[in-house]
């Protein structure tokens, strides 16, 4: 007689993944490394607007016509915007429901302890709020103009800096800045740990990368409020 | 030398529990930490207290079960198991807080005792290999590689004493899970399982309430055994395999 076989249809992989806190994770580290590859583009393409106002617009004129005339105009905008947005929903939803069940597994504390994890490891969940509401600001300062002071559309310098001759609007940017840059330096080695990636032998390289990428993001996008503060762009 | 003990005290699973503090005087330093709570609890029953409850075997840092976290560090200040820790790394009038594991998952029994029951749910999930019983087989009838072996012989060492739940802010059990999974799977022994183990076993660890990972790493310092991190690292990527590939 044959053995019995397991006749029940296997799961899908989105659902095995996303219903495992192995597999959220690594939706999770999925959708930071997405969105850390386009904040290395963005943050590049930030620093055009110390050549000035001609180059700066031109800029943000030839991203509405990335892929033409294979694509239609703003296609590849729109296309990068969906990615993008699903990325910060997963990316927080996945966080959110991780934390709450972390949060549960570990209900009583300890009368002292010390603890010996980086100021950046502890602080992932904060500084992921700061960012998810810095994320809403910017799309509403910048993208929409819905707060923005001039809101020019098609004139992206002149809305730059008369957002940031705001002080507490660069404020507030430096602040997202600084806590983007612990994000990363935690978040990228993590991810190559959560993704199966690192081993004995590439440790140490997952994390001078990950600090390196931090550096260079923080500074890269600081660099455009100072530059206003300052009166180096205006 | 002479010590202020603050160890939580609770009657039951049902119980509420309370730090509470004892005075234990001339305790040598070549004593082991368990010794010394014998010493106290020696001196408990004589004035007819109730003894402190806490797990123990071996006594030689080998079976596991000697958990329970003083100042605020599973096994203590130094790396090892409780059994194998001496009253020499404490001085003279220190105040020492005793606390019993603090997961979810690993709920207090009594005292210092906690139930660990679920990381033996955990292994019955996929912590074996198939192997004909029976005859004998041939001891080099499967072929092992040096580094295979020595991998495995590595993750192997883990004795599933849960310091590692315990100190992680998440209560997380990956570094036990993925010291069982990596110790089987890399072997050839443990090829035929080598997908439905990692899937089951991740599966199990989740059912029982630990927390996810947040690669935060406490857990590879508390371990006594020194199971390095990059060991979760492993199981992630034969989870995410097998789960790409199927049961097999
Ligand atoms: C929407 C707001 C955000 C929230 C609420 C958030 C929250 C989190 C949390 C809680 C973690 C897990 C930390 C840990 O496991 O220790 C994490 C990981 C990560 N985040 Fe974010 N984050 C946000 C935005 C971002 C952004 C904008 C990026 C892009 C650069 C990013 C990149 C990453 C990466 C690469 C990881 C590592 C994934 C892993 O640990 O495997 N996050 N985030
Ligand atoms: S991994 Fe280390 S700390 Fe965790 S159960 Fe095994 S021996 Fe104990
Ligand atoms: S009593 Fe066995 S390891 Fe401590």
């Amino acid at each position: 007689m044959a053995l019995a076989t397991r006749t029940e249809r296997s799961p899908s992989l989105i659902g095995t993944l996303w219903r495992s806190t192995v597999g959220k994770k690594a939706v999770m580290a999925t959708t930071g490394l997405i969105m850390l590859a386009y904040l290395v583009a963005h943050m590049m393409g930030n620093l055009k607007v110390f050549f000035g106002p001609g180059e700066f617009n031109h800029y943000g004129h030839w991203i509405r016509t990335i892929g033409e005339p294979f694509l239609h105009r703003t296609w590849f905008l729109w296309i990068a915007r969906v990615v993008l947005a699903a990325s910060v929903v997963l990316h927080g939803v996945a966080a959110y429901q991780l934390s709450r069940r972390d949060l549960a597994a570990r209900p009583a504390k300890y009368e002292r302890k010390r603890a010996r994890a980086s100021y950046a490891t502890r602080t992932m969940r904060w500084g992921g709020v700061i960012l998810g509401l810095f994320v809403v600001w910017h799309i509403l300062d910048l993208t929409t103009l819905t707060v923005n002071p001039n809101a020019e559309e098609g004139r992206p310098y002149q809305n730059l800096v008369a957002s940031f001759d705001r002080w507490w609007v660069s404020a507030f940017y430096i602040a997202a800045m600084l806590a983007l840059g612990l994000h990363i330096r935690h978040g990228f080695w993590s991810a190559a740990q959560t993704l199966g990636a690192n081993s004995p032998r590439r440790d140490r390289a997952f994390k001078v990368i990950a600090n390196g990428l931090a550096a260079l993001l923080t500074l890269g996008f600081l660099a455009v409020p100072i530059g206003v503060l300052t009166g180096i762009v205006s | 030398m002479n010590l202020t003990l603050r160890i939580w005290r609770q009657r039951d699973a049902g119980s509420a529990g309370a730090m509470t503090t004892y005075e234990v005087k001339g305790i040598s330093e070549d004593m082991s930490f368990l010794e010394m709570l014998d010493h106290l609890n020696e001196e408990l029953i004589l004035a007819g207290d109730e003894p402190v409850a806490f797990d123990h075997d071996c006594r030689e840092g080998i079976c596991g079960a000697c958990g329970m976290v003083i100042n605020g560090a599973a096994h203590g200040p130094e790396r090892t198991t409780t059994c194998q820790l001496h009253m020499r790394h404490f001085s003279d009038g220190d105040t020492i807080d005793v606390e019993p594991w603090r997961a979810a998952a690993f709920p207090v029994v009594k005292d210092l005792v906690v139930d660990r029951s679920a990381f033996d749910r955990i292994i019955g999930a996929g912590g074996y290999v198939s192997a004909p019983t029976g005859s004998a087989p041939d001891a080099h009838a499967t072929p092992v590689p040096k580094p295979a072996a020595d991998l495995a012989f590595e993750h192997a060492e883990c004795i599933g004493c849960g310091a590692c739940v315990a100190a992680c802010p998440n209560g997380s059990a990956m570094l036990f899970t993925s010291a069982k999974v990596v110790h089987l799977n890399v072997l050839p022994q443990g090829a035929p399982e080598r997908e439905s183990r990692v899937l089951d076993m991740v599966d199990t660890m989740d059912a029982q309430g630990f927390g996810g990972c947040t690669n935060t790493g406490e857990c590879a310092t508390a371990c006594p055994k020194g199971i390095p991190l990059t060991a979760i690292g492993r199981m992630n990527r034969e989870y995410l395999r097998a789960t790409v590939k199927g049961r097999g």
